[in-house]
């Protein structure tokens, strides 16, 4: 507990430090000093609770002056979890972000900077800790508040500023949700967490509060419109906290109402798996048709949280109709990819950090060649694609199969109507498996692959050590959960039996939702066992090429391009085309615009394609709407047209209408 | 006994499936009035590969180089998680099917991203293919999955087609046989480049997709990719035999043996069609793998209904 508190002063007075130091070059050293130092007490607080079981636990109440609110903090196993994944990762994006923004030193505010960052991460633990409302609706803006200054740092770039605004009114729009959940809730008068209950008939209407106020946040389509703005916008170790844990509050606080709201009804599992079937599939479609890296990892963000919420609607399925197996599995499955998610997509943010420093441009149809140039970054990159397309034996492979697994289970049984749930399940993570290797094949293939696109590209360096650290060591997590996973399942065994009990489940020892962990427990073990034959494998076949080709010619040579005398880099396959024909079959999902000048003539002399993906969310209902807001705003305009004459018979007339009323006539 | 079965099997399948397209071969040659090829010219050639040098364009990196050996392990991988009928697998455990699915998709992963090493447009051309046709492919393939877990059961590839009878093409059960082989059956051909899909025999055609993203590798490294590309052949024939062409009696050998011929007929299905049919428009192959995905789905439908 102390250790926690002392974590959130920690971070909070460093901010403030680093603010003071203002543009000195101590304030860049001081943030990230003091960012990693609170970040790395959280950790080890949250991680002992984790493993310390019900005696760990702990809770904080001190009085605050605002009405309904008390300043109470509490660390249970969902909790814990969620402070685990945000400090892990904010800790290590602060050790990148320092390199990072040395070269603005001097010559930027960077001690504003790192106080946000700060507040960011303190407001994040804060979110996830917060046992009373008010307190947890302050963090929360509080969270939103320094994350939108993070977006604006580069406020000179285009784009950046309408993002930010873009991140901001959707953030607010989606804590006006929240208040509302919580006034419902709080309809008995207190405000604390442990006070917080439904009214009858009204567990309903509190899911849908919070699906839209906490799905805003964590980026479901619908509501996602503002992430692939808002990500690509920020500093790269920004995005990654955002991509990698900021939106996970999200789900957090989507699991911290289920537990509320006790045994969820059928339907609630149904609209989370058809709303996470959506995210996953559109996320990932919308990815592909993107040619900036970051814009390309925030729609995968959009995607990765439909993989989450397929989890938890298999769980809240499970829950429903008591299939306790398939429940356990889908919580699982959806918080083991909250944590594996938050690995790999932090990691494949930092790569994309390091290729925009380095090559000073994000588009991919500019890049490529980069392994060469960039060894290490390009490395971890590989193993965080692979990672995040499920493929064994790395870790989003695990938190797959367990989503699979609940599906497969109930499929099996053949357990009533929810079998088409469960179905919906499969065909779901079927399609975006194979869409996320499609779209990060391209993303790695054309980004670090073949021959350069253009001079930035190919005079690109590697980056400094303390940016390739950071990367190696969630690469390395990634490989670590991929082969320990038998022991990661078994960490996170106490957060999934609160989730399960609070939603009604029985957790004994000898209930049946042991059935769903003991089949985890025998299935992991195989896939460590088949995941290290794998390495053994591929180390075998090296072996036995390189013993075929001692003593023998190994030349190096040209492409073979069909026999030209001279390829060059522009006759490389481009990112566009790779991905034009997949965006073919799916063109009614996705509106991409495209202008083509195709070649004319016996000798055709210039041809063209430009294509740009528009997100249709954003074209066909948010613009419209918001232009519709703006629209009445000027009607209502005309009320005011600066005469005085027409103000004085307003005047006039609302005394009339008063004394009318008054007088009863 | 069993163990050593579905040891043999293992072997088997490393040693006779380079046999696989001699069998498609010498069936095309009938099938056109020709002596043909020998059966064992791909391990003639193969072995020939094997005995050359190396020469590595001056582009590629060591993502090329590993190509062909994650390949080759991942394939061997998912051969021991991989049933033949009533001859269970080496490896079986409840969602063993996840993770063979998942491996065929390391495999294409790292065989994409060896091709677009090259840099050459060709070879980008082949990998954007690749990974359309089988992302198209992979809802056939699960979706067959599930209606034979749920018929059976069970959660292992190895109980899908092994302990229960799908009751031989009569009834739902045979209803459900045949929608998932000729699901599967598309989905074998796709995974594979075989006729309708794509073309083993042509180098150097603008339709072609397997064979041009491998247009780099020479000497050893092809003799290893045509070798994993041999064994994935007979993974998938082997699945579709193990539900098509079920042999369970008591004896393991005589199970290993009738699936072993199983494989062989696969074989020589796939040389019929190849013999007898075009190859489609690349705008008809998604076409004909979502109509795959349909009767799988179907399966699904009559199995929960």
């Amino acid at each position: 507990m102390s250790l926690y508190v002392a974590g959130l002063i920690v971070l909070l007075v460093g901010g403030a430090a680093a603010l003071v130091a203002g543009r000195r070059p101590l304030a860049n050293t001081l943030g990230a000093l003091t960012a990693v130092a609170g970040g790395l007490l959280t950790l080890v607080s949250s991680a002992a609770t984790l493993a310390g079981g019900a005696g760990a636990q702990w809770d904080l109440m001190r009085p605050w002056a605002m009405p309904g609110g008390s300043l109470h903090l509490g660390m249970d196993e969902l909790s814990a979890f969620f402070a685990i994944c945000i400090s892990l990762i904010s800790v290590l994006a602060a050790i990148y972000g320092r390199t990072y923004l040395a070269d603005q030193q001097g010559r930027r505010h960077l001690g504003a900077s790192w106080l946000f960052y700060n507040v960011l991460l303190a407001s994040m633990l804060g979110v996830v800790a917060s046992r009373n409302a008010l307190l947890f609706l302050v963090a929360w803006e509080l969270m939103s508040l320094s994350s939108f200054l993070l977006v604006m740092f580069d406020d000179k770039q285009p784009g950046v500023v309408s993002a930010g605004w873009t991140y901001l009114v959707a953030a607010h729009l989606g804590t006006a949700f929240l208040l509302v959940l919580f006034l419902l809730l709080g309809s008995s008068g207190s405000l604390e967490f442990s006070d917080l209950a439904a009214g009858p008939n009204l567990a309903g209407v509190c899911f849908v509060l919070a699906l839209i106020g906490f799905g805003t946040k964590a980026g479901l389509v619908p509501l996602h419109v503002w992430l692939p703005e808002a990500h690509p916008a920020a500093p790269s170790h920004v995005s990654a906290v955002m991509s990698g844990v900021m939106i996970k509050t999200g789900i957090y606080g989507l699991l911290r109402i289920l537990m509320l709201l006790g045994t969820p009804a059928i339907w609630w599992g149904y609209v989370l798996i058809g709303l996470g079937a959506i995210s996953g599939v559109l996320g990932v479609l919308f990815a592909l048709a993107q040619h900036d890296l970051k814009r390309l990892l925030a729609y995968h963000s959009v995607e990765n949280i439909g993989i989450i919420v397929l989890g938890l609607g298999l769980g809240v399925l499970g829950a429903a109709t008591n299939q306790p197996a398939m429940a356990v599995l889908g919580f699982a499955g959806g918080l083991l990819h909250v944590f594996n998610h938050a690995i790999f997509k932090s990691l494949l943010f930092l790569g994309a950090g390091s290729v925009a420093h380095a090559a000073g441009t994000r588009d991919l149809e500019s890049l490529g060649g980069l392994l060469k140039r960039m060894p290490t970054t390009g490395a971890t990159f590989l193993i965080g694609s692979a990672a995040i397309a499920g493929l064994p034996p790395l870790n989003g492979f695990v938190s797959e199969l367990l989503i699979y697994l609940g599906a497969f289970g109930s499929a099996a049984a053949r357990a009533g109507v929810t079998v088409y749930g469960a179905v919906a399940v499969i065909l779901a993570l079927g399609l975006i498996g194979g869409l996320a290797l499609a779209c990060f094949a391209k993303a790695f293939g054309i980004v670090f692959l073949g021959e350069p696109r253009t001079a930035a590209a190919a005079g690109a360096h590697e980056s400094p050590a303390a940016m390739r650290w950071p990367m190696v060591v969630l690469a390395g997590l990634c490989i670590a959960i991929g082969l320990g996973c038998p022991l990661v399942a078994e960490a996170l065994r106490p957060t999934v039996y609160a989730v399960a009990g609070a939603l009604g489940l029985s957790v004994e020892s000898d209930s049946p939702a042991n059935e769903g962990m003991a089949l985890v427990r025998r299935v992991l073990p195989y896939i460590s066992l088949v995941a290290g034959a794998l390495l053994v494998m591929i180390g075998g076949a090296g072996l036995l090429r390189w013993r075929l080709l001692r003593g023998r010619a190994v030349e190096p040579g040209l492409t073979w391009d069909c026999g030209y005398a001279a390829p060059t880099p522009r006759m490389q396959y481009t990112a566009s085309s790779f991905a034009d024909p997949i965006l073919k079959v799916f063109r009614r999902l996705i509106r991409q615009q495209r202008q083509v000048h195709p070649p004319e003539g016996l000798l055709p002399a210039e041809a063209s394609l430009h294509t740009h993906a528009q997100d249709p969310f954003t074209e066909g209902g948010y613009r419209p709407a918001f232009l519709a807001v703006m629209w009445l705003s000027g009607q209502v305009r005309r009320l005011q047209g600066g005469r005085n004459q027409v103000y004085v018979l307003y005047i006039a007339l609302a005394l009339l209408v008063l004394l009318v009323w008054k007088l009863g006539l | 006994m069993a163990t050593a079965v579905s040891i043999l099997h293992v072997v088997l399948a490393l040693v006779l499936a380079p046999l696989l397209l001699g069998v498609i071969n010498r069936v095309k040659a009938k099938f056109a009035g020709r002596r043909g090829q020998p059966l064992l010219q791909a391990y003639y050639d193969i072995a020939k590969l094997l005995r050359k040098g190396a020469v590595y364009s001056r582009t590629t990196t060591w993502v090329f180089r590993l190509g062909p050996i994650v390949s080759l392990a991942a394939v061997v991988a998912s051969l021991l998680l991989l049933p033949l009928g009533a001859v269970v697998a080496v490896v079986a455990f409840p969602g063993d099917l996840l993770l063979w699915v998942y491996l065929l998709g390391l495999m294409r992963f790292v065989t994409v991203l060896a091709a677009l090493d090259t840099g050459s447009a060709f070879e980008g051309m082949g990998a954007s293919r690749e990974v359309q046709f089988s992302l198209l492919a992979e809802p056939a393939l699960l979706l067959g999955l599930v209606a034979l877990a749920a018929w059976s059961g069970g959660l292992s590839l190895s109980q899908l087609t092994g302990t229960h009878s799908t009751g031989w093409l009569t009834g739902t059960a045979g209803a459900i046989t045949l929608l998932v082989s000729a699901s599967w059956l598309a989905v074998l051909l796709t995974e594979n480049a075989r006729i309708p899909v794509d073309d083993p025999n042509t180098h150097l055609e603008l339709t072609m997709i397997h064979e041009v993203m491998v247009l780099d590798h020479g000497g050893v490294d092809l003799g290893l990719i045509q070798y994993a590309a041999a064994v994935k052949l007979w993974v998938f024939a082997a699945l579709l035999a193990g539900v098509l062409l079920p042999v369970r009696t008591a004896w393991p050998l005589v199970n290993l043996a009738g699936g072993v011929a199983g494989v062989l007929a696969v074989a020589m299905g796939v040389g019929v069609i190849e013999s007898t049919m075009a190859r489609l428009r690349l705008l008809r192959v998604p076409q004909m793998l979502v109509a795959a995905a349909v009767l799988a789905a179907l399966a699904v439908v009559l199995v929960l209904r």
